[in-house]
């Protein structure tokens, strides 16, 4: 089996790099003939989002409004007001309610999107397996907050890693233009007829969410072309009655989740060929991770969402003065990409994994317990350590960043790692 | 009785400041209000406990009132409060919540606090949107009005929280609005000393969110939070008033300007002493006042008004206007109270 890794590279090119293709002459390739039909926007992260969603002609939405998601829910509200899109829009009381009529309404057929964040999330846990266990192709945008007590408004990704057991594909994006790309990506990924599964996009409340970035977005029609219109073999209709959610007990239940065990399983599969797809129509390409320097690299940093840009910039930096380091970026978290991280981290010597949320009293944050738990299987000699940072909100800044590249350089060297969890950036 | 002064209020009762609400809000007015009913009845400030929400009226109590507060998450008070309540009912229990915390999300146990008649008295500060969180429609929004996400206009038909607590079983229900102030403070007296579930509505301003919401022309002569509360004192009428007799509301169709000019005109060729001014209403938007002494020469020259002016309406003195007042003042068994003559039966104690 082929593995499928997105390889971007440290060393700046002179053309402005628009794209994660794979070399320089692509890029240019592809400058010259996809890139050519695509507008250049100023969004947010909320606002590309919107804008993904509009494109994707989705049928019904509902949600309740939150920090830092509101933006998405408004703009999507002045797009049905304008009649730009053809969507029912409804605002209900709560996002408990407001992931429940998403079943609903994704039950008889239709398209599907809602977004939340933080303690909205944490609302919606019951219905979240609901949503997958239903089998329901719904995809929601959460803006990552993190969770009282005590309240606070900014980024950390307590919010999902409190419900990644919850059966849903979940993607991390890195800037708004990944947001954009996943958010369309999404809906024939989750629409598959092998999948049937509901997707979260996540992207950093603020960081992503409320920062301006350029935005290169496709004509409605590529999008229109990409994305046909949802089909479903079982949904209500009347004319051919089904029941949903019936009583499965000692005799069905375990059936049933090890069928939607298996169809999560092969969305990284899935995710790979809608990817090649849009990489045609869009001259980005995507896929279940993203590396950077790893060809030679002898430690890296693993991590997820806006991170991994700050982490790539201080790549650069040690890069020139010669360290190996590498860096590997996690778009998809659920079903985890476990082939393709053995794939590039052959010949690593430390590795840090970067956890922006903490699962307490655990052995590890949530993403270096699964990095762990499997490096136990095929690599047991590489060296580990986690990095828990920036809750709620706390800023990482590249200082810290290089500080943790030092250490791993250190742990490459001596073999010997005196901190398994170093928590960066809090005063103690 | 001694004058107090404002910094009595404040080094007994407030222990943070300035309080973060926005100039002009309405909030801040309803701590006032708050501080002193607490002062005027004397409760024990050890034994107040204010539970909020999450929303702009949630930092009513939380953290400038000097007694314990317990901030929690959206729409949930009601349900800490009872906690709190059912194992100290010493307690005094205050909720400060917001419409879309308590009536939105949080409605269910409103509702069920309501019908349980639990000591606790519940502040609801209706601003007629989701302030916070930028202005969004909420259960309390007006049919109509336009909001970040009803830009069309709102499709859902407002609750009228005093009727649904009063169907509920709620013991003490009143509105009133920041205009109300005075009204208010003795309201929040009477509910503080009901043993059982009391519910007061304030109609407040949010100077930020609702000049967009209500759709207001900034006027020259107040600043948009005095230019809101003048529309709440135009827009309600105290239910225990007589009827007042001696104005009219005229809704234009069109230019309001114009409106105005013809009604003048066909008032004063039939010599009625009047005077005519533009007022907010909820509901309406800008509209005329016409106040005239003798009200029966006015009502006389009400159908040439009505065919020469081409206006819209014309309303009388309480039509289209919210109610305001005490709707429920009743005692009743308090939820508490029975649970400890239960367990104090089954201990065969008596009470
Ligand atoms: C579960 C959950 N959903 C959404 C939010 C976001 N949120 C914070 S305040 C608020 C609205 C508050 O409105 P209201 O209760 O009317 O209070 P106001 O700010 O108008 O006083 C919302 C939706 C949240 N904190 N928790
Ligand atoms: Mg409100």
């Amino acid at each position: 089996m082929t593995l499928h890794i997105v390889k971007k590279e440290y060393i700046r090119s002179e053309t402005p790099s628009l794209s994660h293709v794979k070399d320089s002459s692509t890029r240019v390739q592809n400058g010259s003939v996809t890139m050519k039909n695509q507008e250049v926007v100023g969004f947010n992260g909320d606002e590309a989002v919107a804008y993904a969603v509009k494109q994707s002609d989705v049928n019904v939405i509902a949600a309740y409004p939150i920090t830092p998601q509101t933006i998405i829910v408004e703009r999507l509200s002045e797009y049905v007001a304008d009649g730009d899109i053809d969507s029912e829009f409804v605002c209900v009381e709560s996002e408990h309610s407001a992931l429940s009529a998403c079943i609903g309404a994704s039950l008889t057929g239709a398209r599907v999107f809602t977004a939340t964040a933080s303690q909205g999330l944490a609302l919606m846990h019951e219905v979240l397996y609901a949503t997958s266990g239903l089998r329901c192709p719904i995809v929601m945008a959460v803006v990552n907050r993190a969770l009282s007590a005590p309240i606070n408004i900014h980024n950390d990704r307590s919010d999902m890693m409190g419900s990644r057991d919850c059966g849903w594909v979940q993607i991390y994006a890195e800037n708004s233009q990944e947001v954009y790309d996943w958010i369309i990506q999404a809906f024939r990924i989750s629409e598959h007829q092998n999948i049937q599964l509901p997707i979260a996009v996540n992207l950093d409340g603020f960081v992503i969410s409320h920062s301006m970035e350029n935005v290169y977005v496709l004509p409605n029609k590529d999008v229109k072309k990409f994305l046909p219109p949802r089909k479903t073999r079982y949904k209500i209709d009347p004319t051919h009655p089904i029941s949903f959610g019936g009583l499965f007990l000692q005799d069905y239940y375990y059936e049933l989740k090890r069928q939607q065990e298996e169809a999560l399983r092969q969305t990284s599969k899935i995710l790979d060929q809608v990817g090649k797809e849009y990489y045609k129509i869009s001259g980005r390409e995507y896929g279940s991770l993203e590396v950077c320097g790893m060809e030679d690299a002898d430690v890296a940093i693993l991590c997820m969402g806006s991170t991994a840009g700050t982490v790539r910039s201080v790549l650069r930096k040690l890069r020139a003065d010669g360290k190996k380091v590498g860096l590997i970026k996690l778009w998809l978290y659920r079903p985890f990409p476990i082939d393709e991280l053995f794939s590039v981290i052959e010949n690593l010597k430390a590795l840090v994994v970067m956890d922006m949320a903490l699962s307490f009293g655990a052995p590890f944050g949530a993403l270096c317990s699964d990095v762990a738990s499997i490096l136990q299987i095929k690599k047991k000699d590489l060296k580990i350590f986690n990095v828990i940072y920036g809750l709620g909100g706390r800023d990482i800044t590249p200082s810290e960043i290089e500080d943790i590249f030092n250490d791993a350089l250190e742990i490459a060297k001596t073999g010997i790692v005196k901190d398994y969890v170093k928590f960066v950036g809090v005063r103690e | 009785m001694s004058i107090k002064t404002t910094s009595y209020y404040r080094d007994r009762y407030v222990r943070h400041l300035p309080t973060s609400f926005c100039t002009g809000c309405g909030n801040g007015m309803i701590l006032n209000s708050f501080v002193r009913a607490v002062d005027e009845l004397g409760v024990d400030l050890e034994k107040i406990l204010s539970v909020s929400g999450i929303g702009c009226s949630a930092w009513i109590p939380s953290p400038h009132f000097n007694s314990d507060t317990l901030h929690v998450t959206h729409g949930r008070a009601i349900p800490f409060a009872t906690g709190a309540k059912i194992f100290n009912n010493e307690l005094t229990t205050v909720v400060f919540t917001g419409d879309g915390d308590g009536a939105g999300i949080g409605g269910n146990h409103l509702i069920h606090a309501a019908r349980r008649n639990i000591d606790i008295t519940t502040i609801l500060v209706n601003n007629f949107s989701y302030a916070m969180t930028g202005g969004q429609v909420a259960p309390t929004t007006l049919l109509g009005l336009k909001t970040l996400t009803s830009p069309y206009g709102n499709l859902e038909r407002p609750f009228d929280l005093c009727k649904l607590m009063q169907a509920a079983g709620a013991t003490y229900v009143a509105r009133w609005t920041t205009y109300h102030i005075r009204e208010l403070r003795r309201s929040i007296m009477a509910a503080l000393k009901n043993k059982g579930f009391s519910f007061v509505e304030v109609l407040s301003q949010c100077p930020i969110q609702q000049r967009r919401l209500f759709n207001l022309r900034p006027s020259d002569q107040l600043d948009m939070s005095s230019q809101i509360l003048e529309m709440f004192k135009e827009s309600t009428y105290i239910r225990h008033m007589p009827r007042e007799e001696n104005y009219f509301y005229i809704v234009p169709k069109g230019e309001l300007s114009l409106s105005r000019r013809k009604v003048s005109n066909i008032l004063s060729e039939n010599s009625v002493e009047y005077k005519i001014g533009e007022v907010d209403r909820l509901f309406f938007g800008r509209i005329l006042k016409v106040e005239c002494r003798n009200i029966e020469s006015f009502k006389k020259s009400l159908n040439l008004v009505k065919r020469f002016a081409k206006i819209g309406k014309v309303l009388r003195s309480r039509s289209g206007k919210i109610g305001l007042g005490v709707f429920v003042s009743k005692s009743s068994k308090e939820f508490t109270d029975s649970m400890r003559e239960i367990s104090a039966f089954e201990k065969g104690v008596e009470v």
